[in-house]
């Protein structure tokens, strides 16, 4: 609470955890004594969730990686020195080199990583590898809002306002995002506005809601059409900004008028009348915010379903003006940063195409190579990791940051593909399953035994600051990064494993990106300024870009876009063999794949086990009771989870929670159908049937 | 896939233009039809009709709209002969669309028929895909006992047009929704400004009003007819294609020429005549699936009636003859003063026919349902009545380890005992358990219960 006394000593940090990034002060000089506590940052204003007032213990966790291990002979992970280790991986990766060329070996990053990491990571992929394969876990994240966003907006930045903007909204709709649940620090910011929130399940967010809106899974862009023909008819279209402000009106909106509100009710269960009321709150006067999250976003239609959010958004003429607009709320610690400085298959550092021409020629540039030798875009996530070890696909992978053999769809597949490798690098802190998998584990630090900088969910530049040593023999991931580099014949000094140095030349690789970080600098973080970008390097310092597009898009031409989008479904149906839609999602006591929160006691033991959400009586007709086993299976796979009886579950679906290994991972019966845009897989929806199982 | 040709100008043909340019079909199409290809249509019931921004993008083939009487198909030659300013033309195809709206039927009513068999002057006949858009006037009154004719009624009520509806059952919708539930529809109409008049014989039209044969006289400027429609066989016939009611078509939505296609109004699929926009829409996709090379098929979905209105809720499953059948369990509410109405056929738990009125919430969870072919909730009141879901019986009880903090996990034993040990305040229970420093929602439960603690000690 705010009103307790703030205490003199200690460094000020964030939380390890979500987009939202909650500012914390942590106190101790040793794991075991380490304390968080909230501090007056904005978004969190003194609040924490229990995850981050428990995260000093993953800085304890008993099972931390501290020495590197090599799989020996005999098939077991042992420990080896560093030089051992990593002579270790670059004898590997020069023996894929020889035999199947560059593109043989990949990287595999995550939206955790720090901008210093992640730009380092892509520069180390493009420069020292130099492979087209290096995609990461925020494929699974953003992918489908941010090429949605770009498609509308001319650029992709997840809230394009500061999130205390909200405290003045009337009306918020919340379209599949648990707020109360993945960023409970979120909703004080919410108190004030009437919420309308939808998604197929009874959510705490929703309990709160004014209006909910419970659709089928996989019906999202019906409703958001649905919507916008309601606006149509009744007149509620902000005609002079979509004339003045926007293109591609006529189209979105022919295609919106094949979906009245009775049609779309029959597609999506929702009653004709909730949605036009929807519609009538979202007109009024007083500030309106639409705000999409992972319910709506991970879906084989997932980059369209935002369109269909946006255009409605603009029809209402939301987007660009001060106390209203459009967002959508960036799920990993660094989801945004992480998506802009390289890690990612089509991009180069500063939000640039890999494939623009100019833009190849600045970062070559920057990196002291010929643009000719930047590789081109790589395959998505899912594909990249769905190739490993086959006739075309990657033989060696460096993973970082991240845990594939859990959070991937149709983990099991994904395993497998891991295991077929020649050289699997995993660098982690903890032995997660996918590090359990690897060829070579290199230990590396964690939040805060390390600086750098994170990017929140509102474009804000964070420091992150270090309290502690490492332990033992871990060493940052910089410093791994130019190791490696060094023994595979690059220049130790292409990369720095200062923090603040790779920010300097990240600076300056961003200098007129989209996502340009050029006026930002340490110092200027640190004197505490918030920084939003664009921040561009300006003769007087520039004071960074806290709202966007008030004056005009990021499109040449100053105008946003719709896009014209109809529903299509999802990419599998239920039918007589697999009865019930399943869906997947977060419980507010962990976090991913688990690897971090699993390993907090107060956190397992608010949540120990994955359980399955389920309907009285769709239970009844399984044969499962209250508090036994059941079986979840797909096409695909199979998980088992402790049964949950909740009678405000829709009768046709299914929820589990994707945190947990082994027999237990959501992520072996779902869908790899992929968004042909943004390469999201379908996490959301696919058929099962259930069934019970003894204990 | 190459020349196709569409007859047909009307909302179907468009919704089919629009499907293949989203399944990226390559080829020339071209749209016959009475009119010019002109607007999209606009949707049912809008209120404001600005024109076009023309900034879409271009359409990625060659969309010709042609304004041509059609004539004759010639379907050796694979052409079709049209006339238009005394000239005949010959439209060749690869593939032919029969996208022919239906016509409306006009009782045989002297001031109703124009000199050419059509509407006559101030007399508006829209199709059941069409919107209200043509009928202007301060006074409309609607001729019609069915869906289309009280969804144009409503459409117009809530443009602020004083409207009439005037049907020739007692209560409009009377054979769908039987007696009682139709006079409730009227209810709801009349309160909603709409006059109805039931029971009426029409026997004529003159000088922009309607005389009844109880003598009354309407003010009917314009008159919008929908009264039905009968589909537009004419053309089909003359091709020697198979017609029964309508043009018959199979899944894949061909006549008996493979070369022929046909869909929307007057079309007939396994016995059935398409009436409505909702199949027509999905036939509207399944052939923009068919042309663009995919193995689509049309499955109908089950009979079903939702009306398009935002006045009342009103929707109906299956046929009448349902709730009569033997071995149907039958579940009923009528519920006059709080206009509820809801009469349903269950067979193995699954709702065979349905009426219902005024159950917004039941209407939209039993057509889903129904449309999935999934089994009804065992609690058959709450649904009806859109009760809040019971707990599940054997749910833990609200007690004293309920969790009070979801955020931070905090039950209420555990702020029990910080409180026994001191922590007296909401500010000393956050600091001893972290319960409100999450969301802060349960702020205020905190607060309850150190009051409530304080007065038990």
């Amino acid at each position: 609470m705010s009103e307790t006394p703030a205490p003199r000593s200690g460094v000020d940090t964030h939380c390890p955890y979500c987009s939202l990034q909650c500012g914390t002060r942590l106190h101790g000089d040793s794991p075991a004594r380490v304390t968080v506590r909230p501090t007056g940052f904005p978004v969190n204003q003194g609040r924490l969730c229990q995850k981050g007032w428990t995260a000093a213990e993953v800085l304890r966790a008993t099972d931390r990686l501290s020495r590197p291990l090599v799989r020996g002979a005999d098939g077991r992970l042992r420990e080896a020195s560093w030089d051992t280790a990593l002579d270790a991986v670059a004898a590997g990766v020069r023996r894929i080199h020889a035999r199947h060329g560059r593109d043989a070996v990949a990287v595999f990053g995550g939206g955790g990583l720090t901008n210093e990491k992640a730009y380092l990571l892509g520069k180390f992929a493009r420069v020292a590898l130099r492979t087209s394969h290096i995609d990461y876990n925020g494929r699974f994240c953003m992918s489908s809002a941010a090429a949605a966003g770009n498609a509308a907006f001319g650029l992709d930045r997840g809230l394009p306002f500061p999130v205390t903007d909200l405290r003045t909204a009337r009306t918020v709709l919340l379209a599949g995002a648990n707020v109360a649940e993945t960023m409970p620090p979120l909703l004080q910011h919410l108190d004030r506005a009437e919420l309308i929130v939808m998604d197929p399940r009874r959510t705490a967010t929703a309990q709160r809601a004014a209006l909910h809106l419970q659709p089928a899974p996989g019906t999202d862009l019906a409703l958001a059409l649905g919507l916008l023909h309601v606006a149509l008819v009744e007149g509620l279209v902000d005609r002079a900004y979509v004339r003045e402000r926007t293109r591609g009106f006529d189209p979105a909106a022919q295609r919106a008028t094949a979906w009245w509100p009775e049609r779309v009710e029959e597609v999506t269960g929702v009653p004709a009348g909730a949605q036009r009321r929807a519609v009538r709150m979202l007109a009024r006067a007083g500030g309106t915010y639409l705000l999409t999250g992972r319910g709506v976003e991970q879906h084989s239609t997932g980059t369209d379903t935002v369109s269909g959010f946006i255009n409605l958004a603009l029809a209402l003429g939301l987007p660009g003006r001060a106390g209203s607009g459009y967002g959508c709320l960036t799920g990993q610690g660094n989801g945004q940063g992480g998506r802009e400085h390289g890690q990612k298959a089509d991009q180069l550092p500063g939000y640039r195409s890999i494939t623009d021409p100019a833009a190849r020629a600045h970062v070559a540039r920057v990196w002291g190579v010929t643009p000719d030798d930047l590789p081109g875009p790589g395959r998505s996530a899912y594909e990249l990791l769905d190739a490993l070890g086959t006739e075309q696909g990657p033989r060696g992978l460096f993973v970082f940051g991240s845990n594939p053999a859990v959070s991937a769809p149709h983990a099991a597949h994904v395993t497998g593909r891991l295991a077929s490798l020649d050289l699997l690098v995993v660098a982690d802190f903890v032995p997660s399953e996918t590090a359990r998998l690897a060829d070579v584990v290199l230990p590396v630090t964690q939040w805060a035994e390390e600086e750098g900088t994170l990017t929140n969910l509102e474009g804000r530049l964070l420091r992150r600051r270090r309290l502690l040593s490492p332990p033992a023999q871990a060493r940052s991931d910089l410093r791994v990064l130019r190791d490696l580099a060094v023994r595979l014949g690059e220049p130790a000094g292409r990369y720095p494993d200062d923090p603040r140095e790779v920010f300097e030349e990240l600076r300056v690789a961003s200098r007129g990106g989209p996502a340009d970080y050029s006026g930002i600098s340490y110092q200027r973080l640190d004197a505490g300024e918030a920084l939003h970008w664009p921040c561009p390097d300006t003769s007087d310092a520039h004071p960074g870009t806290p709202r966007l597009f008030l004056d005009r898009f990021a499109h040449p031409d100053g105008r946003a876009r719709f896009v014209a989008v109809d529903h299509r479904g999802p990419a599998e149906e239920t039918s007589a063999a697999y009865p019930f839609y399943a869906t997947t999602g977060r419980v507010l006591s962990h976090y991913q794949s688990g690897a971090q929160t699993r390993r907090v006691r107060e956190l397992t033991e608010a949540v120990p086990e994955p359980f399955l959400q389920i309907h009285p009586d769709s239970a009844a007709r399984c044969g499962l009771v209250e508090h036994g086993l059941a079986v979840v299976s797909s096409a695909r796979g199979s998980m088992t989870a402790r049964v949950r009886l909740d009678p405000t579950m829709r009768p046709d679906t299914v929820f589990v929670p994707f945190h947990f290994p082994g027999d237990g991972r959501a992520n072996r019966f779902t869908h790899p159908a992929l968004d042909p845009r943004s390469g999201m897989p379908e996490f959301k929806v696919c058929a099962v049937r259930i069934t019970p199982r003894k204990e | 896939m190459s020349d196709v040709v569409v007859v047909g100008a009307g909302p179907s043909a468009h919704r089919l233009v629009e499907r293949l340019r989203h399944h990226g079909f390559v080829g020339t199409l071209t749209l016959l039809g009475s009119t010019p290809d002109g607007r999209p249509p606009s949707p049912f019931g809008a209120r404001d009709t600005e024109d076009a921004d023309g900034t879409g993008p271009p359409s990625p083939f060659t969309v010709r709209g042609r304004v041509a009487g059609v004539r004759r198909i010639d379907r050796v030659r694979r052409r079709v002969l049209a006339y238009a300013a005394g000239t005949e033309t010959a439209y060749p195809y690869d593939v032919l669309v029969l996208a022919t709206p239906a016509r409306p039927l006009i009782p045989d009513v002297a001031g109703l028929v124009g000199v050419d068999g059509g509407p006559a002057e101030g007399v508006v006949a829209p199709g059941p895909a069409a919107t209200v858009a043509g009928a202007t006037g301060d006074t409309v009154v609607v001729l019609g006992d069915g869906p289309s004719a009280v969804e144009t009624a409503s459409a117009l009520t809530a443009r602020g047009t004083a409207t009439t509806l005037v049907c020739t059952t007692p209560h409009p919708l009377h054979g769908q929704l039987g007696a009682t539930c139709s006079a409730m529809l009227a209810e709801e109409l009349e309160r909603a400004g709409i006059t109805v008049v039931g029971g009426a014989t029409v026997v004529g039209r003159s000088a922009g009003r309607l005389r009844l044969a109880d003598g009354t006289t309407l003010r009917a400027d314009p008159l919008v007819l929908a009264a039905g429609t009968t589909p537009d066989t004419a053309l089909a016939r003359r091709a020697r294609l198979d017609v029964h009611t309508g043009i018959v078509v199979d899944d894949r939505l061909r006549t008996s020429d493979p070369l022929i296609h046909a869909f929307g109004d007057g079309t007939e699929h396994d016995g059935h005549v398409v009436d409505n926009p909702v199949d027509t829409w999905e036939q509207a996709e399944v052939l923009a699936e068919i042309l663009t090379g995919r193995t689509a098929r049309y499955l109908p979905r089950p009979r079903a009636l939702r009306l398009r209105t935002d006045l009342v809720d009103v929707a109906t499953i299956g046929s009448p003859a349902e709730l009569r059948r033997p071995g149907t369990r039958l579940v009923g509410l009528t519920d006059r003063p709080r206009r509820r109405y809801a009469r349903l056929a269950l067979r193995d738990g699954h709702v065979v026919a349905a009426v219902l009125l005024g159950l917004p919430q039941a209407i939209a969870t039993i057509g889903f349902l129904h449309r999935r072919g999934q089994p009804l909730p065992s609690d058959r009141l709450g649904l009806l009545l859109g009760l809040p879901p019971r707990p599940a019986s054997d749910g833990a009880p609200a007690d004293e380890d309920g969790p009070v903090c979801l955020c931070n996990d905090v039950r209420e034993r555990t702020l029990l005992r910080a409180w026994r040990a001191g922590s007296r305040t909401v500010a000393a229970l956050a600091e001893a358990t972290r319960a409100t420093t999450g969301c802060g929602g349960c702020g205020r439960a905190v607060a309850e219960l150190c009051g409530v603690w304080e007065r038990a000690s």
